[in-house]
């Protein structure tokens, strides 16, 4: 060895593998305006498609006149629902067992509902030629209220399930039931409450919201009659799913139909389901023989595409006097729209609602979900959430809070007591779930150090005295938030999506020169995947992340997978990396063996190569394995040096995290001030830093705009109010507090590199503490529970609810 | 969210959009900045057939002294008015509201001119405008007449503009040496129109106001001059009882409506505090 002989520190370096902060290689083109999104794709010929939506909530559709419409320069086709019934599309399928109207056939049942589809040679002409279509309605009472919703004599809202009794998920109670689930031993459970020497009891509830990406949901349809293939260009988060239900329900063969999800700007659970938008642009493009574009505006994104939430949790502790829990009841009234359109493993109406018992061990719990039709847009999908997680750490992290309230402890403590302790790990809860692993005592603990957490109760209590005094009209909050996760989306003996199993996977070819190429059936939505996976590909067979090309969304190339959403593709697709990555590493021992004459056990691995066992200078790099892979294999091996992986997980992961909000509220006009963010982040193995770093930044922004304001909201006739950012609360650089971040590692035991997946938990844990804040703030005066969203005047109006304003 | 057509002019002088205006009536509008009538024509909720670019009119531009005014032409950025040495010496609470006004982008296109011309309740500038007893100079097909922004506003987007009249300028009288002065406006984040705001202008003499102006935004479906809350504080030294008799008779003129920002209670309640955060932070600026 000579003196340019890199060290093995450097070695390591110029890997940039897992641990290290390498920075995001998608930035390079997307910081230059250079990404490639949906609207990107123009091809020669292409049509605009665009919609005529409802002005009601509720309407029998009497006529639609398209005439005028047809006279429009440029207006090329008006597509309803009669002429959807032609190809048998009227309907299609939603994710959770329900059929969703694609255009309107013989009402609408909700305010911007998809009437007819307008087709153009231009934007602007598909809009012309929409507010030339004339519709005949005749409005019927809207239901908006979802406790109203089962009323004897509520509006019927669903004709077309008229005498069906049984949906997808069971029984149906009512003509706007759509199911009930319900999980856990009831009568253990309410013996617990019997004999229980405290209780507590409250509606929790957790407003409708939308994940509002910046880029709104958008497909380009091209089919080719000759070939008879279909082309896809759309916003989707999993590509391959997609794929298969337009085979499906297009009746078209599955390779004909190419499906091709480019850069997405953000998606957040609103790109996962299948739109209206997508099946009209398809039928456009059949019909016309040309390349059909839609792209949703922001107020069709709001208040069409798939929110998020709208769980209204009736929640019920018992406890022993020294807060010591004994049982949970949660009812769950949850308000799906005009269509379940929920985005949840099949076998799952209300996801993993059951996390409910959060990171406390319940001895027994009960859990009940009744889902309802309103006329409001359809949806309920999973908003930077794991499928209804985000709704279960609210209702239990602010039960907790109310428990501690009553039983005069703090907050923090009575969650200390109620941890699951760490050697209760391989947990099982009491709803069904098998916790891998985790040590939350020691990030509680680290969280309460860190953030000087008695000092701030102590200036706390000094601020409530002052404000008794009349000396301010500032009041402080701490919000205590400990989340559990479930996250990874799964094994396959109880999650798949319309039958499909919900695997994951990975495809690495290696070329001679020591480079190669990744695919994996996920898809990138802003996550980094393409710097993150060549990462562990880098640690895992010793070649430079910078030399490894990731690529995904494209169902020809990429093999099957069932995408993004959830934080899935860590549990999932980084395993199959990992695992793909081992197979090549496998081969790469054999042929290092045979050039280097010794048995393959006499090998050992060395960052970037093979050594000979005592021989250190018997070494051969990964990047000679590759060009002996192409020309010089044993005798008898194949040449080349590719492997494909498909993982299904052998258990969900579990991540969780200790959050502090620390807020000032001015009670005079309810503005709120974030004074101190803490989040302490537990994902297990981590991949790069800087990206978990970012994800949390994100996560948290997020959270904090839902708790803080951000909601859909619907008059009592129906009108969505929000239909915009004037309305909606999308929080800017300037609203966003600074955020301090921080973690533990408790790597997950089953998952072939410990990693859990983490891009959700600021989302999950982020909303409680904001709410706790608040809560927190007000507690003192009185309060019990404030209802989300925590906007300026709300606060005032709990402040003068409570004396505390004139 | 697609405009329906129109057509496009782009006049060079005041003459020329002026006889545009009147030629093409009521299907015409002006075009300044673009941030009111623009995303209202995405809407379809303004579908003019013509739009009368004002961008063209090298002379609608710059911000000058002429005696005791400050005259700021209607194509003057927002940005151009936080640029102007000037503006920040003599009339600095117009530094003030224009930071407040939605976020960088939006000042470097978004013009005086548009700001308080359009009639828009929601906009910073009008109320800031009446407080300091600005004229605005309206150029049409009958000449040219100063208008008071006091008497300008008639209901939410109707002015005192007549078919044809373009406002071509603001007048400022710069407030006297020492004065104080604050813009209050409570908003929910960027970008936002005010829940509440109000504008105050005063001078002080012997630790008591001397004389007081008080504009509020957003609490009514045009801009308003506080005028009997202003009286209230004059020879006061805005003590408790006098800030509170301020706030009620600011309050008693209010009347917004209830949306997205709040109920109207609060919106009112929140005005009120408004204008005593906005008195207490001017009278401790006057000198």
């Amino acid at each position: 060895m000579n003196d340019m002989t890199p060290t093995r520190e450097q070695r390591e370096a110029v890997l940039e593998g897992m641990g290290c902060k390498r920075k995001r290689v998608e930035d390079i083109r997307f910081t230059q305006g250079k990404g490639n999104y949906v609207d990107d794709v123009k091809l020669p010929g292409m049509l605009h498609g665009d919609f005529v939506r409802s002005p009601h909530p509720h309407a029998r559709v009497k006529k639609i006149d398209d005439s005028e419409a047809l006279k429009v320069p440029g207006v090329l086709a008006v597509i309803t629902a009669e002429t959807l019934k032609t190809v048998n599309l009227a309907w299609m399928p939603t994710l959770a067992g329900d059929v969703q109207m694609v255009l309107a056939d013989g009402k609408v049942l909700f305010q911007n509902q998809e009437v007819a589809f307008v087709v153009a040679t231009d934007r602007y002409a598909a809009d012309d030629g929409i507010n030339k279509v004339v519709v005949e309605y005749e409005p019927l009472p809207p239901l908006v209220d979802p406790f109203k919703s089962m009323d004897a004599d509520a509006p019927v809202l669903r004709e077309d399930l008229a005498g069906k009794t049984t949906g997808a998920h069971g029984p149906r109670k009512h003509h706007n039931h759509i199911f009930e689930w319900t999980v856990g031993d009831k009568e253990l459970t309410d013996a617990a409450f019997k004999k229980a020497e405290v209780t507590i009891k409250e509606m929790i509830s957790y407003h409708r919201t939308h994940p509002s990406p910046l880029e709104t949901c958008q497909c380009v349809c091209s089919f080719d009659k000759i070939k008879g293939e279909l082309t896809i260009w759309g916003t989707f988060q999993a590509p391959h799913v997609i794929r298969t239900v337009v085979s499906l329900i297009a009746k078209l063969p599955e390779q004909k139909i190419h499906v091709i999800a480019p850069d997405i700007g953000g998606g957040f659970g609103n790109k996962v389901g299948a739109y209206p938008g997508y099946i009209c642009a398809a039928v456009a493009s059949i019909v016309t023989g040309k390349p059909v574009k839609w792209v949703e505006d922001r107020i069709e994104n709001l208040t069409a595409t798939s929110f998020a939430r709208d769980y209204h949790m009736t929640t019920e502790i018992a406890a022993t006097k020294e807060g010591k829990v004994t049982g949970l009841r949660v009812h769950v009234l949850a308000d799906h729209g005009a269509f379940d359109a929920c985005a949840d493993p099949s076998k799952w109406p209300a996801g993993f609602f059951n996390i409910v018992t959060g990171s406390y061990d319940f001895p027994t719990a009960h859990l009940a979900v009744d889902g309802v039709y309103t006329n409001k847009a359809p949806g309920g999908v999973a908003y930077r959430c794991s499928f209804r997680v985000t709704e279960a750490a609210y209702c239990i992290e602010r039960a907790m809070d109310i428990l501690a309230q009553k039983l005069n402890m703090d907050p923090a403590e009575l969650r200390l007591k109620n941890f699951i302790k760490p050697e209760q790990f391989p947990y099982h809860s009491a709803l069904g779930w098998e916790y891998d692993s985790g040590d939350y005592h020691t990030a509680m603990r680290k969280m309460m150090e860190t953030t000087g957490y008695a000092a701030l109760r102590k200036e706390q209590a000094e601020k409530r005295a002052a404000f008794a005094r009349g000396e301010t009209r500032e009041i402080m909050g701490l919000g205590v938030s400990f989340f559990t996760e479930i996250v990874g989306a799964g094994p396959s003996k109880n999650c798949d999506i319309l039958g499909i199993a919900m695997f994951d996977s990975c495809e690495i070819r290696m070329h001679p020169t020591g480079a190669g190429i990744a695919r994996m059936g996920t898809k990138s939505q802003g996550q980094g995947h393409e710097t993150t996976w060549a990462q562990i590909i880098a640690t895992e067979i010793g070649i430079p992340a910078d030399n490894i090309q990731v690529e995904e969304g494209n169902t020809d190339t990429a093999p099957y997978g069932l995408g993004t959403y959830g934080s899935r593709s860590t549990p999932v697709a980084g395993a199959a990396i990992a695992m793909a990555a081992r197979k090549i590493k496998a081969k790469a021992q054999m042929i290092a063996a045979y050039k280097l004459e010794v048995h393959e056990d006499d090998l050992e691995w060395d960052i970037d190569g093979f050594r000979v066992k005592g021989l250190p200078e018997k070494f051969m790099s990964m990047k000679d394995i590759c060009w002996a892979a192409y020309n010089a294999v044993p005798p008898g091996m194949e040449p080349g040096l590719e492997a494909v992986s498909y993982y299904d997980p052998p258990n969900m992961t579990y991540p969780f995290g200790a959050y502090l909000c620390v807020m000032d509220i001015d009670v005079d006009t309810g503005v709120y001030k974030v004074r101190r963010f803490y989040a302490l982040d537990d994902c297990g193995t981590r991949i790069n830093p800087m990206i978990i770093e970012g994800q949390v930044h994100g996560g948290l922004t997020e959270a904090f705009a839902i708790a803080m304001g951000q909601e859909i909201r619907y008059d009592e006739t129906g009108n969505v109010v929000t239909g915009s950012f004037m309305d909606f609360f999308m929080p800017t650089a300037v609203e966003t507090p600074h955020w301090e971040t921080d973690f533990t590692v408790t790597p997950s035991p089953h998952h072939p590199i410990g990693a859990k997946g983490v891009g959700e938990s600021p989302n999950v844990g982020g909303v409680p503490a904001f709410s706790n804040a608040v809560n927190d703030a007000f507690s003192f005066l009185g309060a019990t529970h404030i209802q989300m969203p925590h906007d300026y005047w709300r606060n005032w109006k709990a402040a003068k609810d409570l004396g505390a304003v004139a | 969210m697609i405009p329906g057509s129109f057509s496009y002019h782009r006049p060079a002088s005041v003459a020329d959009a002026v006889k545009l205006l009147s030629d093409l009536g009521e299907d015409a509008r002006p075009l300044a900045g673009g941030h009111s009538l623009v995303p209202m024509m995405k809407l379809r909720l303004a579908t003019p057939a013509h739009l009368v670019d004002l961008h063209g009119i090298a002379a609608l531009k710059g911000i000058r002294r002429d005696g005791n005014n400050l005259v700021i032409g209607a194509m003057t950025t927002q940005h151009d008015l936080l640029a102007s040495d000037e503006v920040g010496k003599s009339v600095p609470i117009l530094h003030e509201a224009a930071l407040l006004i939605a976020d960088p982008q939006v000042r470097y296109r978004g013009t005086i001119g548009g700001n308080v011309a359009n009639g828009d309740p929601g906009n910073d500038m009008p109320a800031l405008m009446m407080t300091l007893g600005v004229a605005y100079r309206l150029e049409g097909p009958g000449g040219v007449r100063d208008v008071a922004a006091a008497d300008f506003y008639q209901g939410a987007y109707f002015t005192a503009l007549e078919p044809g009249e373009i406002l071509t300028s603001v007048l400022v009288p710069v407030p006297a040496a020492g004065h104080g002065y604050a813009y209050e406006k409570l908003k929910r984040k960027v970008g936002d129109y005010a829940t509440a705001a109000a504008a105050v202008v005063l001078t002080m003499a012997g630790g008591k106001v001397a004389t007081c102006t008080i504009g509020l935004t957003n609490v009514h479906e045009t801009p308003l001059l506080a005028t009997d809350a202003a009286n209230a504080v004059i020879g006061t030294s805005l003590d408790a009882a006098t800030m509170k008799k301020a706030a009620e008779a600011a309050e008693a003129i209010m009347s917004p409506a209830a949306d997205a920002r709040g109920p109207i209670e609060y919106r009112k309640h929140v005005g009120g505090i408004m204008v005593t955060r906005a008195l207490q932070r001017a009278a401790a600026r006057a000198k």
